[in-house]
């Protein structure tokens, strides 16, 4: 067993661990924070991804050792408290208002990864989100409300789309959300 | 329409309270706790003395275990006990399959854990209960076991011939059923032979549907609690219903003790339609050791061991006129059933069978399926269940007739559909088509695509030589869904019905909860209905709490698959509604002094006809019927209610899919470059919830295209089980899609809904193959196996016809076109 320190959203734990131990599992099963999920075995999915001294991080392939005075960030430390959706986090706010999740597994880890790639570019095209969230796997929704999310929270976070998110996208015809679609042809691998 | 509580209701629709909720895209309910980790995940359990449940997995696919010795497991660490399959044999009975789809079906049974011999790699061998989760994995190893192996049977087309080595020692072949529908025989067509002995031209092809894993992202997990002879199992699953009756009668735990719960639940795509040896190993460990057990699996036991999809050799024969006309349709197939027959295995490929003529007036129809046990993970439902494999052969074929008779591929489509004024029309297959317009899907989705701009282009790159070459492919498809009216069912002798049940109560402060008897798992059931009862009740959607997944609390319910949820469960919500309104329509006539007669209920209120002002809402009501000090002789001081519903018929949703696709000559590189679908799921509760189905659909059916394949080696080992090597799609491998909708409700329930859960995953798969060879044909390509690797495409353009893989193991495309009078084997070559 080896003695870590270590904040993990805001606030501090003192922990012996296994040197075995993932991040992940000693998230999930010393501090109960099991907002944050297990998809694989080999990195792929994304699902369990964190922030690790703000950076986004696959926290399967971080042993909990070498968290040690560290600060991690997890879904359930971006939100202003509550659930109400004035406290959550815009990312967290448009894959609501866009439909970006169903079953919501992967939901923790892409809303993280896509945090990250929201402070490296602010204002990502829609090909640039695609790349940006390859890590990340989604059975669910073919991804594209996953983009028009990413962006339509990108928008919000440069000030551009303030005022009544239900505005958008249309209220039927979701398909007409031209804001987030600047380059349809653009989008393939 | 007949609700199975009233057999003797007049067959008219209810009447739908005018919608306002219903049609908006109202943002989901589910989501609050999803997009803050708030969620309750299986795994997330935990209960005080719970113990850990790992598994040992046979490495070799076919085999007679001569040793096992698992002394040194129970010396380790936190170990509390270990078990083999002979340990448990008196009392794990069989896991249930609960489709014969003939009456003489072989089914050799499928133990929980192997006893004395192992049939597909990743069976259970031994396991180990522990304290912690590592506890128990650590203790895998100390076990020692020996394997005596057996020939491995892998390839259905060997499995069948005579002398094949056998799966199963007790059985005399490797067929389980041979399962036949005839429409001549069956009266619902033409005699098959006859129409192909008279057709102008026949086209043959042979089509393999690639073995592929449903791969939900939520890894399958199971809690169960003892409490004295109670058992109460959260088990991620889409069936906790059916999970139920199963687990009490493999158990012998009886029904009434056993409780099961879905919490939340991340995925399922059929892949969690399934009674799981580990879930009744869970149970059974908790009646021995009296301890609340849980097991999670790995990524790559899951691929490994959960159940595949699809798999199937199609030869699929077309009679048709030289003018295009078709005469007749034959279908034979090779379903790999896998080592076991599981829940719904065999059924899967019957539930196809009536699904091969597609939207297209076939006069003559004969269907024929072998199921075939081999020695790999067992197949049973991946979204679609049949209806992908039917669609892909239709519409892959409908091109090659196309081919055949210089015919433009839509042109020889519409020629053959079925009018928007025939409906309703009954197929050849027997069934009754409700509604739809094929002719205008088709039309708005060449419109979404930008259809002539696309052709031009590609007549100017085919006229250039450019490297890059573009095709487009279509899928004018529709699908069964709905499932399933009860009697058809059982004359498919499914075992269970197809019913759903709803109930809702009125609680005192005028708050609604509403009970479903389908379970989701994504799907966004608790907004949907909650827009369908705010309508029907005149309600504040706010004030509608959904509960769902607990067999404590939804007592009855056949759960989600098979696009059935809204289509039948959201009908049994509407039937329940309107006997909630019925019950309050007396308590409110008599609070008010009138009679029911003179009522009238509109937006949540009781009024007196022509007295404008004067009423009572059905929230107070509630709150009148709660303190029951003032209410009529004769009724019950309750306006809750219950509903059961069972359809009688089917619901077919349609569409017309248009995929454009560049191909790279040089490199074999294919990219989509537009997909355009147009899909008409009848009424639509929410546009935003249809349009992501839609989505997630098109995303696994564009897989299957281009990316997935459960891959076994030589020895019956899985090369592709990690998310390293099986592919499914990252959101830069995938399309924009631009997708509409046709509305032409269905009549066969009240809401008109059809179903949407399946649709793209069904329809996209042969417009995406459609348009790679479209692109290609001229170079003389004739079919490219699934997926469409760059390898694949690149040997096919370099070698032609299907890319030289000749080896029937590997090659879907040994087609001939009998007008040609060639035979398969000498037709390989075929440059058309």
């Amino acid at each position: 067993m080896t003695q870590i320190n270590v904040r993990v959203d805001g606030a501090s734990y003192s922990d012996d661990v296994e040197p075995r131990t993932l991040l992940v599992h000693y998230l999930r099963e010393q501090l109960g924070k099991v907002g944050t999920v297990v998809g694989c075995d080999t990195s792929n999915c994304g699902a369990c991804t964190v922030h690790l001294d703000g950076q986004a991080v696959k926290s399967c392939t971080v042993l909990a050792v070498q968290t040690d005075g560290c600060q991690v960030t997890t879904i359930e430390g971006i939100a202003g408290g509550g659930a109400e959706r004035a406290a959550l986090h815009p990312v967290q706010r448009a894959f609501h208002e866009m439909h970006g999740l169903q079953c919501g597994f992967c939901t923790p880890g892409m809303i993280m990864a896509s945090i990250d790639l929201l402070k490296e570019n602010p204002d990502p095209s829609d090909s640039e989100v695609r790349e940006g969230i390859e890590g990340n796997l989604c059975r669910c929704t073919g991804y594209q409300n996953i983009v028009r999310a990413v962006r339509h929270a990108a928008a919000e976070m440069r000030g551009e789309a303030e005022g009544d998110p239900e505005a958008s996208p249309a209220v039927v015809d979701t398909a007409a959300a031209e804001h987030v679609i600047d380059e349809p042809m653009a989008a393939q691998a | 329409m007949t609700a199975v509580e009233d057999p003797a209701a007049p067959d008219t629709l209810v009447d739908l309270a005018p919608a306002k909720e219903v049609g908006q895209a109202r943002r989901r309910k589910e989501d609050a706790r999803l997009i803050t980790g708030k969620t309750q995940w299986t795994d997330n359990m935990v209960l005080p003395g719970m113990l850990h449940l790992a598994v040992l997995r046979s490495p070799v696919a076919h085999g007679r275990i001569t040793h096992l010795d698992v002394s040194a497991a129970k010396e380790r660490p936190n170990v509390v006990a270990v078990y083999t399959g002979a340990d448990l044999a008196e009392e794990q009975g069989s896991l249930p399959c609960a489709w014969p789809v003939t009456p003489d079906m072989v089914n050799p049974g499928h133990p929980s854990i192997a006893v004395d011999r192992v049939n597909h790699v990743g069976e259970a061998v031994a396991i180990v209960v522990a304290r912690s989760r590592t506890a128990a994995a650590d203790a895998l190893e100390a076990i020692d076991i020996d394997y005596e192996p057996l020939p491995v049977v892998l390839d259905m087309e060997q499995a069948v011939q005579e002398g094949s080595p056998l799966v199963h020692d007790s059985t005399t072949s490797n067929t389980s059923y041979h399962f036949v529908f005839d429409a001549g025989e069956a009266g619902t067509g033409a005699d098959t032979e006859q129409a192909f002995a008279d057709a102008e031209v026949t086209v043959s092809r042979r089509f393999v549907q690639q073995r592929l894993i449903p791969a939900f992202m939520e890894p399958r997990s199971v809690v169960v609690q003892p409490s004295g002879d109670n058992y109460t199992m959260w088990s991620s699953t889409q069936i906790p219903h059916i999970l139920r009756v199963m687990a009490a009668m493999v158990t012998g735990i009886p029904e009434h003790k056993l409780r099961v719960i879905a919490p939340d639940v991340g995925g399922g795509f059929g892949g969690k339609l399934q009674v799981n040896p580990e879930e009744i190993l869970c149970l059974l460990l908790a009646r021995r050791l009296g301890k609340p057990i849980k097991w999670t699996e790995t990524r790559g036991e899951s691929l490994m061991t959960a159940h595949h999809g699809r798999d199937q050799v199609q030869f699929i024969d077309v009679a048709a006129d030289r003018d295009g006309t078709v005469r007749g349709l034959r279908v034979r197939l090779l379903a790999d059933m896998g080592a076991y027959l599981r829940l719904i295995t065999p059924g899967v490929p019957a539930l196809g069978a009536f699904m091969f003529p597609g939207i297209y007036k076939f006069p003559a129809y004969r269907f024929e399926c072998d199921g075939v046990f081999t020695n790999k993970v067992p197949t049973d439902a991946y979204r679609g269940a049949g209806r992908p494999e039917a669609t892909f052969a239709i519409e892959r074929i409908m091109d090659e007739l196309a081919v055949e008779l210089g015919m433009d591929p839509l042109e020889l489509r519409r020629k053959n559909w079925i009018g928007a004024e025939e409906f309703p029309f009954t197929t050849v297959a027997g069934l009754e088509y409700d509604s739809g317009d094929y002719a205008q899907a088709t039309d708005e989705a060449l419109q979404l695509l930008g259809y002539d701009e696309l052709r031009a282009e590609q007549q100017r790159r085919r006229e250039s030589g450019d490297p890059v070459q573009l095709g487009i492919g279509f899928s004018t498809f529709t699908e069964m869904c709905g499932l399933a009216p009860s009697r058809v069912l059982g004359s498919l002798a499914f075992g269970a019905g197809g019913w759903e049940s709803a109930s809702i109560r009125m609680l005192p402060t005028g708050k609604v909860e509403v009970v479903t008897g389908s379970t989701p798992h994504g799907q966004g059931h608790e907004t949907a209905w909650s827009q369908i009862v705010a309508d029907q009740l005149g309600v504040p959607f706010e004030d509608v709490e959904v509960l769902h997944g607990d067999t404590a609390i939804s007592s009855r319910g056949l759960d989600t698959y098979g696009s059935r949820s809204l289509v039948v469960g959201g009908t049994a919500v509407v039937k329940a509604a309107e006997k909630v309104v019925q019950k309050a329509r007396k308590i409110a006539a008599h609070l008010l002094e009138a009679s029911e007669d003179d009522l009238e209920f509109t937006g949540g209120k009781f009024s007196v006809r022509g007295t404008p002002g004067a009423g009572i809402n059905i929230q107070e009501v509630a709150l009148a019927i709660f303190a029951a000090h003032d209410y009529p002789e004769g009724v019950e001081p309750s306006i809750d209610a219950e509903a059961t519903f069972d359809p009688e018929n089917f619901s077919f949703p349609h569409g017309t899919h248009i995929c454009a696709m560049e191909v790279d000559t040089e490199t074999g590189f294919v990219k989509i470059r537009k997909y355009a679908c147009v899909d008409d799921v009848g009424t639509i509760v929410n546009p935003l919830i249809v349009e992501g189905q839609v989505h997630g659909g098109l995303a696994q059916g564009i897989a299957q295209a281009l990316y997935e394949e459960a891959i076994y080696d030589a020895e019956g080992n899985l090369t592709t089980g990690s998310f390293v090597d099986y592919l499914i799609p990252a959101a830069s491998d995938l399309p924009h899609f631009d997708t509409g909708n046709t509305v032409h409700a269905a009549t066969s329930n009240p809401l008109g809904a059809k179903g949407v859960g399946e649709a793209g995953c069904i329809a996209s798969t042969p417009a995406v193959v459609n348009a790679a060879l479209d692109a290609v044909r001229h170079l003389g390509v004739t079919d490219i196996r699934m997926p469409l690797t760059p390898e694949r495409v690149w040997r096919a353009i370099h070698s032609g016809g299907d890319g030289g893989d000749r080896d029937p193991g590997l090659s879907n495309a040994q087609g001939v076109t009998s007008s040609e009078a060639a035979v398969a084997s000498s037709t390989e070559g075929d440059q058309r």
